[in-house]
């Protein structure tokens, strides 16, 4: 019977240890994001420690999650203690805040509507655009074949589809013209991927479709890969993306993290995390650093989700619970 | 750790037990399958509940969660049955011949087991998508199975093969020769020996390997949803329209397609146990 003082003292070092690390200068942060989003934290991380050590002294460690948007929300709903969460849409946030985890006003805490950064929906198309897609018009044309996830099962996928709308209205002025067209765009779709990395290995890997709606950052990153199969197109017209951020109050206050939770977040809007998040091809909110990276992003029109649809709850509302717009516009043939 | 072994009791209302630890073995046995399997299914129901009676009969008889749940068991219920005889098949190449790399086949099978689903779905897809080694043959000849309902079929019967192959080996292993042997010498055909002789004792772990493989390809998520295209009223499996509704936190709506779908599984299960106790009770007479 060895085993058990074994244990015992096993892990009353485990004990010691552990206290031993809390009490030190150590700082662990968890920061629970999306899916495309993993190669810009690898970059932020190690540049915010070092800005982090050389103010405070103290070491952070930040461990990362990444996942769809919906689920990754999900996790923190179900208990992942998060201290920060970087999220493809408010909505996912809201839904957090909906369960007490953070204030319901935790989108004017930080600047620019919370969203360090911004993207947009453009097409990728196949080299020489032999389809000759320019707009958004061209997606309904018979015979193009169109590659988008589905907005029910993914984050990015909503982008998609309220680009499209907020074009159609714009063109018909109506809601039901709005509904017309995407639902003919729609038509057009023959593989409903659930998420963006499954839309995109349909499109580059299957070469199936004419088509992809994608991410700005993530067309950008297909382009540099495979420059001589593909190239963008963007459309005059698009909806300007705001992913945003937010401290997980209750988790941060728990594990005496929430100055650094801060801080983490502040320095994505400092020049430094803002070139970084340019380097990754997501559009800087900082001006200067926007014009110094102007050329690498294809010119457009932008239209805010604020000004077209108002806010994600009611958005999300309108279109993705059941039997919304998006369950109204596939029925059954 | 001393245990003094108490005197027996003698009085004992239950008819004796000859194995011993019954009790214990009985207990931990409830225990187990309480923690493991009641006590989840409690607690779906429970979300479930969620719903009000109206809500739950409106979302069940949707025209969306209805075409789901005819992708989701004509699908499992097809590959199931083509299992059938590909398991038979080679469960009794397995058992009858001696070859060279039967160990490698014997282990073979069991691989759907053991790879990740989706890492299975998206190797079928590579291979039968139109740019795949397969898929460019096929797509010529009119044959599209990536994206279509047949590719849901071919990841089911891949996932549910091993189930289909390790049921009836064994059996067919303990079956031995002289039964075959016997009808042959007594003049019947191959086919009567197979049909009348060997078919008959092998039918109820035929069915249950039926059963095992249509109840795991039933609920299948991972490689389905990688080759189905998931077309809403196509393609789109239920399991999808559960991910769809924990997707907008609608715990209870998700819940409530996982109970539906337990339901209509429980019963088919219950179907076929019941076919195949009735095929072992022919085989014991």
């Amino acid at each position: 019977m060895k085993f058990l003082p074994t244990l015992v003292i096993t892990s009353l070092a485990a004990v010691i240890t552990s206290s031993a690390l809390t009490q030190s200068n150590t700082v662990t942060l968890l920061n629970v994001s999306y899916d495309p989003t993993r190669e810009l934290y690898q970059a932020i991380n190690p540049a915010f420690s070092k800005t982090y050590a050389a103010k405070t002294g103290k070491t952070v460690t930040i461990n990362q999650s990444h996942g769809g948007s919906g689920a990754q929300a999900r996790a923190v709903i179900d208990g992942l203690e998060a201290d920060v969460v970087t999220l493809a849409l408010a909505w996912d946030i809201d839904a957090i805040a909906d369960k007490g985890l953070l204030g319901k006003d935790w989108q004017y805490l930080l600047g620019n509507n919370s969203s360090p950064y911004t993207s947009t929906i453009v097409f990728l198309v196949r080299k020489g655009n032999p389809k000759g897609i320019k707009d958004w018009d061209d997606l309904v044309k018979p015979g193009v074949q169109v590659i988008t996830p589905n907005p029910k099962t993914s984050g990015g996928a909503r982008w998609n589809f309220l680009a499209a709308w907020g074009h159609a209205l714009k063109k018909t002025g109506s809601e039901a013209g709005a509904k017309a067209f995407v639902g003919k765009l729609y038509q057009n779709v023959p593989v409903l991927d659930s998420g963006a990395r499954g839309s995109t290995t349909t499109f580059v890997e299957r070469g199936i479709g004419d088509v992809l709606l994608a991410w700005e950052n993530e067309a950008i990153l297909a382009i540099r890969e495979q420059k001589d199969k593909f190239e963008i197109v963007a459309p005059p017209t698009s909806i300007l993306a705001e992913p945003p951020v937010a401290v997980v109050e209750k988790n941060a206050a728990k594990h005496g993290t929430t100055e650094v939770a801060k801080a983490y977040l502040q320095f994505l809007y400092t020049p430094e995390g803002q070139e970084i998040i340019a380097k990754n091809y997501y559009r800087p909110r900082n001006p200067s650093v926007a014009k110094k990276y102007a050329a690498q992003f294809p010119k457009l029109k932008f239209f805010t989700l604020r000004s077209t649809f108002g806010n994600w709850r009611d958005t999300q509302k309108k279109f993705f619970t059941d039997n919304g717009v998006f369950d109204q516009i596939y029925q059954p043939r | 750790m001393v245990t003094r072994a108490l005197p027996l009791p003698h009085v004992r209302s239950r008819a004796r037990q000859i194995l011993p630890g019954f009790g214990l073995s009985l207990g931990y046995t409830v225990f187990y399958l309480s923690f493991i399997v009641l006590i989840p299914l409690a607690a779906l129901v429970v979300k479930a509940s969620g719903l009000a009676p109206l809500e739950f009969w409106t979302l069940a008889t949707s025209p969306r969660v209805l075409s789901g749940l005819r992708v989701s068991f004509s699908s499992a219920l097809v590959a199931s049955m083509l299992n059938i005889p590909i398991g038979l098949l080679i469960a009794w190449v397995l058992v009858r011949y001696e070859f060279p790399g039967k160990r490698l086949i014997d282990a073979l099978i069991d691989l759907p087991f053991a790879l990740p689903t989706a890492v299975a779905g998206i190797t079928l897809t590579t291979l039968f998508a139109k740019t795949g080694w397969v898929g460019n043959l096929l797509e010529p000849l009119g044959i599209r199975v990536a994206y279509t309902q047949l590719g849901i079929v071919l990841a089911l019967v891949f996932i549910g093969l091993p189930f289909a192959v390790r049921s009836v080996q064994p059996v067919l292993e303990g079956l031995g020769t002289e039964v075959e042997e016997a009808a042959l010498s007594l003049g019947a055909s191959w086919g009567q020996t197979f049909s009348r002789v060997i078919l008959p004792q092998l039918l109820p772990a035929i069915l249950a390997g039926f059963t095992l493989a249509f109840a795991r390809t039933v609920g299948e998520y991972g490689s389905v949803i990688f080759i189905s295209g998931n077309l809403p009223f196509k393609t789109e499996i239920a399991p999808l329209l559960i991910v769809a509704q924990l997707e907008s936190y609608n715990y209870a709506g998700a819940a409530a397609i996982a109970v539906l779908m337990l339901g209509l599984s429980l019963i088919l299960l219950v179907l076929a146990n019941l076919a195949q106790a009735r095929a072992s009770k022919v085989v014991g007479e």
